[in-house]
């Protein structure tokens, strides 16, 4: 005797019965219910192909090395090698920040949570950021950022803080990107069943032992997924680089200190530069701005296969209750 | 003697305890770092509002005179000028973000249901890598498409030259309208949508769906109204995470809606599609490079402190109305 399951797995493959006996308005839904979703398929490639042909036409080799400059046309103005260097600096940074952080919140979450009421608050906080608009987090990052008390993060010239620099967007952005990490990395902690644990415990393992050894191995594909997604919301995020970044087309050190003071100096992204070269931005350079943004298309859907590789391998595994 | 000792007792720091209490203090640093940043926020928008009181939301002015009139008047700290009526504004979101949010459940509701039910098998392949490539697109990619693309072919082919001389005195129509910004934020919001419609309606059990078949209602039928019913709150929850978005979203509105202070207005016909405007939050990023203004710093900071309050109502409104539909026992 077969027992009924609550929610059963999918079904060998039904065959629907035909719409043909069904009312006009139904079957209407239906037509419209498949216009749509063939729809998006063609909106999708629509976007994909154009970015790909406009990109494929306005993006030479040279504009990857070039630094850009102010200019008058479009042979005059560089290529975007700084904004290149930057996003992969700014994503590297925050994501320094955002995975570990990430992992300690849900590592505290799902392994020991206590008291029940902080519990509670933590997980409407991270909800909370979730939903909280970068604009939102940038505006906050300015308020911060000028503190005289943080003024050896960015430039500072007498008493007054300038408040933007790699350090101050790259807060932010880890910010950004924490919920997604917190949330996969959660999910892949409590999906280990407790036989793992207790067998851990059983042969005197500490819980923090457990956690490092045994666990965090395990989960490993969700931390992995966690982290690529937070890094495709980093790397597509303009609000925050536009408040927090200073905005200049090139790298602009302050200091003396080699690495540091590039840190502390201003410079763009790929988004910021792509937003300052559409016709409604100061450069008004669509060539570059198509290069820009097919190179950062190329990022994200190279990110997403990865997402998508993850996930198969991810579920392979299977743990034999 | 070493063995009479407890193991409790040997190490007088328990690694558990030690590692609970520096992750729990991990965890408060940054609770406290977020709640901190809306304390914050709310402080230095106060000053707008206090200088303003409810007029702060209505009407009266042109917005766009009196962001300049404020900025310029942060040179002098005895003159400061905060008078600003951010209806306009308000409007604009409200337009916007309602559109989209309609537009994009309807589309993503019956895309869902497509998915979940009746797609054959190659093509729920195809569609869902598409819609979580949507999903990743980073904004200004859209608004890019949305002024090269979208905003030509409006200029160029849906508004006439006697649409465009009829408002001349008022505003420019040239593109930059409620109807590209509409559609494209419909179709930023929709893989959201989607993916939390998709994984409710999959949560319905298959025995309700297949009652429901037995007593020979027709698949359609069935799906509407028992699977799409008993998912409400799934619906419920996407929506207000789709318009959540919505509100925030800065760099591609401010790319496409057009750069006006202007309140659209229902009464104009046809032209009303076509009329430019700037959601709020396109207001905070157009307007970045006057923070150094005091006046305007505060204005902009209860922009933001607007957003805010709106993130938190759609949050506390889905809740709100998720509670009623407890008793069915199928939550998102």
């Amino acid at each position: 005797m077969t027992s009924t399951q609550a929610v059963a797995a999918p079904p060998a493959p039904r065959r629907n019965e035909s719409s043909a006996s069904w009312r006009l308005t139904d079957r209407l839904g239906l037509a419209f219910a498949w216009f749509l979703g063939v729809l998006f398929c063609v909106i999708t490639a629509a976007i994909v192909l154009y970015l790909f042909v406009e990109g494929i036409r306005y993006l030479r080799p040279s504009l990857l090395v070039t630094n850009p400059s102010a200019g008058y046309s479009e042979s005059q103005t560089g290529g975007f090698f700084d904004p290149l260097i930057d996003t992969v600096v700014i994503a590297a940074m925050s994501m320094a920040v955002a995975v570990p952080v990430g992992i300690a919140i849900a590592v505290w979450l799902s392994e020991f949570g206590r008291p029940a009421p902080l519990a509670r608050v933590v997980e409407s906080t991270i909800e909370m950021l979730a939903g909280t608009p970068s604009i939102l987090l940038a505006l906050f990052g300015t308020l911060l950022f000028e503190a005289p008390w943080l003024g050896f993060l960015s430039r500072t010239s007498g008493t007054v803080v300038f408040g933007r620099s790699f350090f101050a967007a790259a807060a932010m952005l880890s910010l950004l990107a924490l919920p997604l990490v917190v949330s996969s990395v959660r999910e892949g902690l409590q999906a280990i069943p407790s036989h793992v644990r207790e067998a851990s415990y059983a042969v005197g393992k500490t819980k923090a032992a457990t956690t490092r050894r045994v666990l965090l191995p395990a989960a490993r594909p969700s931390v992995l997924t966690g982290s690529m997604l937070g890094l495709g919301r980093v790397i597509g995020d303009t609000a925050i680089v536009v408040l927090l970044l200073g905005n200049t087309l090139t790298n602009d050190p302050s200091g003396s200190v080699p690495i540091l003071s590039a840190l502390r100096g201003t410079g763009s992204t790929l988004t910021s530069y792509v937003y300052y070269n559409a016709p409604t931005g100061d450069g008004d350079q669509p060539g570059k701005a198509y290069a820009a943004a097919f190179v950062l298309l190329l990022m994200v859907l190279a990110l997403n296969v990865g997402v998508d590789l993850i996930g198969r391998r991810g579920r392979d595994l299977r743990w034999n209750s | 003697m070493d063995d009479d000792v407890l193991i409790e007792e040997q190490s007088p720091v328990d690694p558990d305890r030690r590692a609970e209490f520096m992750l729990g203090a991990l965890v408060c640093v940054v609770v406290g770092l977020v709640l901190a940043m809306f304390v914050f926020v709310l402080h230095e928008a106060w000053p707008s509002f206090a200088h303003n009181g409810l007029r702060w939301f209505g009407a009266g002015g042109s917005v766009d005179n009196q962001i300049s009139a404020i900025y310029t008047s942060g040179d002098n700290a005895t003159r400061a000028v905060y008078t600003f009526h951010a209806w306009p504004l308000i409007w604009s979101t409200i337009l916007i973000v309602g559109g989209a949010v309609i537009v994009a459940f309807v589309c993503s509701l019956f895309v869902a249901v497509f998915i979940v039910e009746f797609a054959p098998e190659w093509m729920r392949a195809v569609l869902q890598p598409v819609v979580r490539l949507l999903a990743m697109v980073p904004s200004v990619v859209y608004g890019l498409i949305g002024v090269l693309v979208v905003v030509p072919f409006i200029n160029n082919h849906l508004i006439s030259e006697h649409s465009k001389a009829s408002v001349t005195p008022i505003i420019t129509l040239d593109g930059y309208s409620l109807l590209a910004a509409v559609l494209i934020l419909a179709v930023m919001i929709a893989p959201l949508m989607i993916a939390i419609f998709v994984n409710g309606l999959r949560a319905v059990p298959r025995g309700w769906l297949e009652g429901s078949l037995a007593l020979g209602i027709n698949p359609w039928r069935s799906v509407w109204k028992v699977g799409v019913r008993t998912a409400r709150p799934a619906l419920i929850a996407g929506t207000v995470l789709a318009t959540a978005r919505g509100v925030g979203e800065a760099v591609m509105l401010s790319m496409v809606s057009g750069s006006v202070g202007f309140a659209p207005n229902p009464a104009d016909g046809f032209v009303f599609f076509f009329e430019p405007s700037r959601p709020i939050a396109a207001t905070i990023i157009d307007n970045v490079d006057q923070l150094t203004s005091p006046p305007m710093r505060h204005t902009l900071y209860a922009l933001g402190a607007v957003l805010l309050f709106s993130a938190a109502m759609l949050s506390f409104a889905g809740w709100a109305a998720k509670q009623p539909l407890r008793r069915y026992g199928v939550l998102a």
